[in-house]
């Protein structure tokens, strides 16, 4: 069988589950600064889905989709130190505050640049939202199938893809068509890890702004290694109505945000005191921790 | 007028519990409204089904009945659904949390271009007026979910799209029938017009739903126990914190070497990773090979007898004491805090 053309949308999360106490603004708003930002987990599960149909499928391409700041561009990075072959950044202020629906939206007319391909794999969903709505958006704009809560790619034929599903309860194994977009649930394998020959080869790989903000002249190092250069888009680049865009395009709007960010890393010491354990139930009541 | 909707999924001829506990929610926000509630089943063999919907209030229940239907599929589903709310124009749309409705309900609002929040913790009814046009916006769907990793609660609404969706896990809202039983109207839906042959592309070659197996994975809670537990007979007082707490029980290597819990349980390098909302570690001393497997807990509660041991240092709470007395006061306090 001929190798597949794999499209492997991914995000760059702040790593929420490494919240600092200075992780909260004054104002109650997110500072994304004191936060890492990380390969979304699922994502990594999705890359290890796409390494292993290429691992059994020569000749099979992964390139890494985004939407994101610049500096989206280093999961782009660590993919291909993988194993993918390359990446796009879609990368524009006019994205800023984009809800699921303008994302996919804008994901959808990135993808579309790039057809044909044979699938598209992603996480299931992002830990900064954990909403797992933009894989089945973006899947119904393009008007494909989709197979959710992947767990394993079991087995890829000229004419269907069969692919293993986690559900609450149990399992199903499905056969899709080609051109599906599927996205993996976190029960299936980690992705693994760096590939020292591949960091060699790929640190150096930059997108058009990087480049920019660079001192060192690489341009001449990206035409003698075209390998090198990762694609980076803007609204202009695609063929999209602005108003769909953004906040524009986005018809969710945040009311209020509530900080909920009690105690965040700091050890609290208690002893078995009826006092203190009341104290802390109530505290982990309040944060919707359990409840 | 614009009525509130409620897919309902279907399991072995029966609504799924969270389906009915949406209609519970639905019924409220429809009587807030002034409007009616209205139900969605789509599935095979369903002849009768609206008896099962009828006491929690359901005024209309729109039936899609094709052997190609069930068990669900994406595209057929969607289908049925975005034509149904074309033509019912509804104000608000809940779907179930779920494995289905996350796969269904954002395809539905991609195709209506409806604005959509997921796994919402609380759905209220109230105004908004816009920051920047003064424009007054009156009945709008609060839908209130946690979001970035838990550590705020966002209210979002959906000022100017129809419908305005949402879904809610299963357990977060109450099941409640009515005290009287109304009995509402049946709407058959010809799909015949909606689905061809196309639409099934995707098929299911194989189903496995098992009877509540040990799910420690994807459990939101974990209640683990390591050696320190000390007995077998000790553990029961875990099972008790999990179940009152909705959480599952797990162990540390030495605690499964020891006997006190099955190997299926087992946290660490060579066991289970997990990255729960809340850990609460009974007597684990926190060796690196047990914290590899839930370092990236959002919260963690040490019990422990020793001050010093290892696992208070990435721990959120550290309580100085004992098993026996600890989880019991746990128990106690939660009851007693959330009535």
């Amino acid at each position: 069988m001929k190798g597949l053309k794999i499209l492997l949308l991914a995000k760059q999360v702040p790593d929420t589950r490494n919240v600092g106490k200075d992780a909260m603004k004054a104002d109650g708003t997110v500072n994304r600064a004191a936060l890492p930002a990380i390969f979304n987990p699922e994502d990594l599960n999705a890359l290890e889905q796409a390494l292993r149909l290429k691992d059994n499928y020569p000749g099979t391409t992964i390139h890494l989709v985004t939407m994101g700041p610049g500096r989206a561009a280093e999961i782009i990075r660590e993919a291909m130190y993988r194993g993918a072959d390359g990446g796009y950044l879609i990368s524009d202020r006019a994205f800023a505050g984009s809800d699921t629906l303008a994302t996919s939206y804008t994901l959808a007319k990135a993808i579309e640049k790039l057809q044909p391909f044979d699938v598209i794999i992603s996480g299931r969903q992002a830990i900064d939202g954990d909403t797992a709505q933009v894989g089945p958006q973006v899947a119904e704009k393009l008007g494909i199938p989709q197979v959710t809560y992947c767990e394993d790619i079991l087995e890829v034929t000229a004419k269907d893809i069969k692919i293993k599903r986690r559900l609450e309860r149990g399992y199903e194994i499905v056969s899709a068509p080609r051109n599906v977009l599927i996205t993996v649930h976190s029960s299936a394998p980690d992705c693994r890890s760096r590939n020292a020959k591949l960091v060699m080869k790929y640190k150096k790989a930059k997108t058009i702004s990087e480049l920019q903000d660079s001192v060192q002249d690489y341009e001449q190092l990206q035409k003698e290694r075209p390998y090198l250069h990762i694609e980076e888009w803007s609204a202009n680049d695609l063929n999209v109505e602005p108003m769909r865009l953004g906040l524009n395009g986005s018809p969710t709007k945040v009311k209020t945000i509530e900080n909920v960010v009690l105690t965040a890393k700091e050890t609290v010491k208690l002893e078995a005191a009826d006092k203190d354990i009341d104290f802390m139930m109530k505290e982990l009541i309040a944060s919707h921790t359990i409840g | 007028m614009n009525n509130v909707f409620v897919y309902c999924e279907i399991e072995d001829g029966n609504i799924v519990d969270v389906s009915l506990e949406l209609c519970t929610k639905g019924r409220k926000l429809a009587d807030q409204l002034g409007c009616k509630l209205e139900a969605v089943v789509i599935g095979d063999a369903l002849k009768g089904i609206e008896s099962q919907l009828f006491p929690f209030g359901v005024d209309f229940v729109h039936v899609a009945n094709d052997k190609r239907l069930y068990p669900y599929t994406t595209t057929p589903h969607t289908k049925i659904v975005v034509e149904l709310f074309k033509a019912e124009k509804p104000e608000i749309t809940l779907f179930g949390a779920t494995s289905v409705g996350r796969d269904l309900a954002p395809r539905v609002a991609s195709a209506l271009g409806s604005g959509l929040t997921a796994d919402c913790t609380s759905l209220e009814i109230g105004e908004h007026i816009d920051p920047k046009t003064k424009k007054e916006y009156k009945n709008l769907l609060y839908q209130i979910r946690p979001a970035f990793g838990g550590n705020i609660i966002a209210t979002i609404i959906n000022p100017d799209t129809r419908p305005q969706m949402a879904t809610v896990r299963e357990g977060v809202m109450k099941k409640e029938p009515l005290a009287k039983t109304k009995i509402g109207e049946v709407k058959n839906i010809d799909i015949s017009k909606i689905v061809t042959d196309v639409d099934f592309a995707v098929k299911i070659i194989e189903r496995k739903i098992e009877k509540s197996k040990v799910n420690i994975k994807g459990a939101q809670i974990v209640v683990a126990g390591g050696y320190g537990v000390g007995s077998k007979e000790n553990f029961k007082l875990l099972y008790e914190l999990a179940a009152v707490l909705g959480g599952e029980v797990a162990g540390s290597r030495a605690a499964v070497d020891a006997g006190f819990v099955e190997h299926e349980r087992q946290i660490g390098q060579t066991g289970v990773t997990v990255r729960p909302k809340l850990y609460i570690a009974c007597g684990i001393s926190g060796a690196v090979q047990h914290t590899a497997g839930m370092a990236e807990s959002s919260m963690v509660i040490s019990i422990n007898n020793d001050p010093n041991a290892p696992i208070n240092t990435i721990a959120d709470y550290s309580i100085n004491g004992s098993i026996e007395e600890v989880l019991p006061k746990m128990i106690k306090y939660y009851k007693q805090n959330t009535k």
